[in-house]
């Protein structure tokens, strides 16, 4: 992770010299050619050196999917990132436990984002993306990022929390900060803001516990449903789990979906074909909006721990060894995706991809994020003929969060 | 060729000639009956193609993996006669079997 240095040539490096955590790769969005070569060469693969520790890579579709389901060989406690927890700041979600505890958790909010629930909230999501595309400066260049994604995301976050309105942008702060450790993911934050941070969120949440538990609230928003399940009920009690969950909730719905927002543009300009197809048949938005998140990948990679020693794939695994499995890989596997790099909205199989992981972890959140990509689309092909790529996006550095921070644009009204 | 009868949650029918020896979710699938996703394409690793057998179908069914109960066990609306329809083979002894589908797959 030397700053100064160049990464290595992609072709004739040999593989022990590469690091496949550099998070410039992703900022450079240059790690496809190093991952085909794992592919190829070594789809179980042992780094012994990294600034996170040793990992073996884990790079193919299948392999992937095996990793994946099989949670008793491949735990996902302490961390589900390459990275391991801070010390001083330790965190306790359910994506980073092991049944039968997950279990329990998992099933406490389940239900919050279950379809029939977000057919509920359908109709008002829609009148918070409509306010968002109708008040775009047309004819001038802007932050697609900030004043779509990030606003969108934001809303629907303090829409399922039913969190204070007018000071929903902490919830995209808090979970910036949560994820943008350098030694959880290579990111850039500073590690006392980000304890400072994550403290806020906490307090700030407990309050909102306090708050609803005493006014006997009978909503349908996060917080009261972890009131209402005895198996969640005393959460608050426990900050160490209460900050991770609400962490979680708040993490697992935001950059992924911010990200897919910004990427579906970029893709489509960067496929005006595929674009062309959509303004043709606007009914093509379901399954181009899976084909975004598979061509996205809003989370690079997830990590288990092995429970034993074990062969995989003719590779020895040990007791302890981090497992690495790198998603956005795994969609780009020809074995088991025609013509992975191409951007293809209406492919035969769109569901078929990786982003959502497989397994007892398999993202809760699927069905709402699906949900509010299609109605982002639905609503934006109503309004522009083109949301025109002017330049050149700035990406996150980061190996686990795949996004953007910048993404301007100018939008062509019909 | 066993007679499956496939049912919607908002109670539509479909009866299919099904093919023995291939799983459930594959039947349902080539033959363009709503209401299944599949996503993992059969691989018992996403959840999104559960079903309800009636209860006498249970046994014809046979059991349940390990995987898939884990799987099913985050469905917030699973029942004892819930499966998942790619880990159940189709065969002869299913002619007449009633397969309920549930509301929404997640
Ligand atoms: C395009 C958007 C999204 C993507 C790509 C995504 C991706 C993922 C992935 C890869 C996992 C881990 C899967 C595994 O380990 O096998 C996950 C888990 C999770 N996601 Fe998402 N996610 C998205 C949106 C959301 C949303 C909107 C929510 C909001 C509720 C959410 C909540 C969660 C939760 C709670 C988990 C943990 C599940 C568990 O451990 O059982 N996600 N997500
Ligand atoms: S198709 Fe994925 S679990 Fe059956």
């Amino acid at each position: 992770m030397n700053p100064m240095t160049q990464l290595p040539d992609p072709a004739a490096t040999p593989l022990e010299e590469i690091d496949f955590s550099d998070p410039r790769m992703f900022l450079e969005d240059s790690w496809y050619p190093y991952f085909a070569r794992l592919r190829d060469e070594a789809p179980v693969h042992y780094q012994a050196e990294s600034p996170f520790g040793p990992f073996w890579s884990v790079t193919r579709f299948d392999d992937i999917v095996a990793v994946d389901t099989n949670h008793q060989d491949f735990s996902s406690e302490p961390a589900i990132v390459i990275g391991d927890p801070e010390e001083d700041m330790p965190l306790d979600m359910f994506i980073a436990m092991d049944p039968p505890k997950h279990d329990l958790q998992r099933k406490a909010v389940q239900s919050v984002v279950a379809p029939r629930n977000l057919a509920e909230m359908e109709s008002l999501i829609r009148s918070r993306v409509a306010a968002i595309l109708d008040n775009l400066p047309v004819g001038d260049t802007f932050n697609w990022v900030d004043e779509v994604s990030i606003n969108l995301t934001t809303q629907m976050l303090a829409t399922l929390f039913d969190f204070p309105f007018e000071q929903r942008s902490k919830l995209t702060y808090w979970s910036d900060m949560a994820t943008a450790a350098p030694q959880i993911s290579g990111g850039d934050a500073d590690p006392r803001e980000r304890e400072t941070a994550l403290l806020d969120c906490l307090a700030t949440f407990t309050g909102i516990w306090h708050e609803r538990e005493a006014s006997d609230s009978a909503g349908f928003d996060l917080i009261t449903l972890l009131q209402r399940d005895p198996n969640t009920s005393e959460m608050a009690d426990n900050p160490v789990e209460f900050l991770g969950n609400l962490l979680l909730l708040i993490v697992g719905g935001n950059d992924t979906t911010r990200n897919s927002a910004t990427g579906g543009v970029l893709a489509l300009n960067q496929n005006p074909g595929e674009y062309d197809k959509l303004r043709a048949d606007p009914g093509l938005i379901p399954s181009m909006v899976s084909e975004i998140i598979r061509w996205q990948t809003p989370l690079a990679h997830m990590r288990r721990r092995a429970t034993r020693d074990l062969e995989f794939r003719g590779q020895k695994i040990r007791e302890g060894d981090k497992v690495v499995m790198w998603y956005m890989s795994g969609n780009r596997d020809e074995r088991s995706i025609d013509n992975p790099n191409a951007f293809i909205i209406d492919r035969k199989n769109p569901r078929h991809h990786i982003s959502f992981g497989f397994g007892v972890h398999r993202c809760m959140g699927n069905r709402l994020a699906e949900m509010q990509l299609r109605i982002l689309w639905e609503e934006i092909m109503r309004r522009f003929s083109l949301v025109e790529v002017m330049a050149e996006p700035k990406r996150v550095q980061s190996n686990f969060v795949r996004g953007y921070e910048t993404l301007p644009v100018r939008v062509h009204p019909l | 060729m066993p007679r499956i009868t496939l049912v919607e949650f908002n109670g539509t029918g479909h009866t299919i000639d099904a093919e023995s020896g291939k799983t459930l979710m594959l039947n349902a699938i080539e033959n363009g009956i709503p209401g299944i996703d599949a996503d993992c394409g059969g691989a018992c690793a996403c959840g999104t193609c559960h079903v309800f057998l009636d209860p006498q179908w249970l046994a014809a069914a046979g059991e349940s993996n390990p995987l898939e109960d884990a799987m099913l066990a985050m469905r917030p609306d699973r029942e004892g006669r819930s499966r998942l329809s790619c880990q159940i083979e189709v065969t002869d002894a299913m002619e007449g079997m009633v397969v309920r589908m549930p509301e929404y797959q997640m």
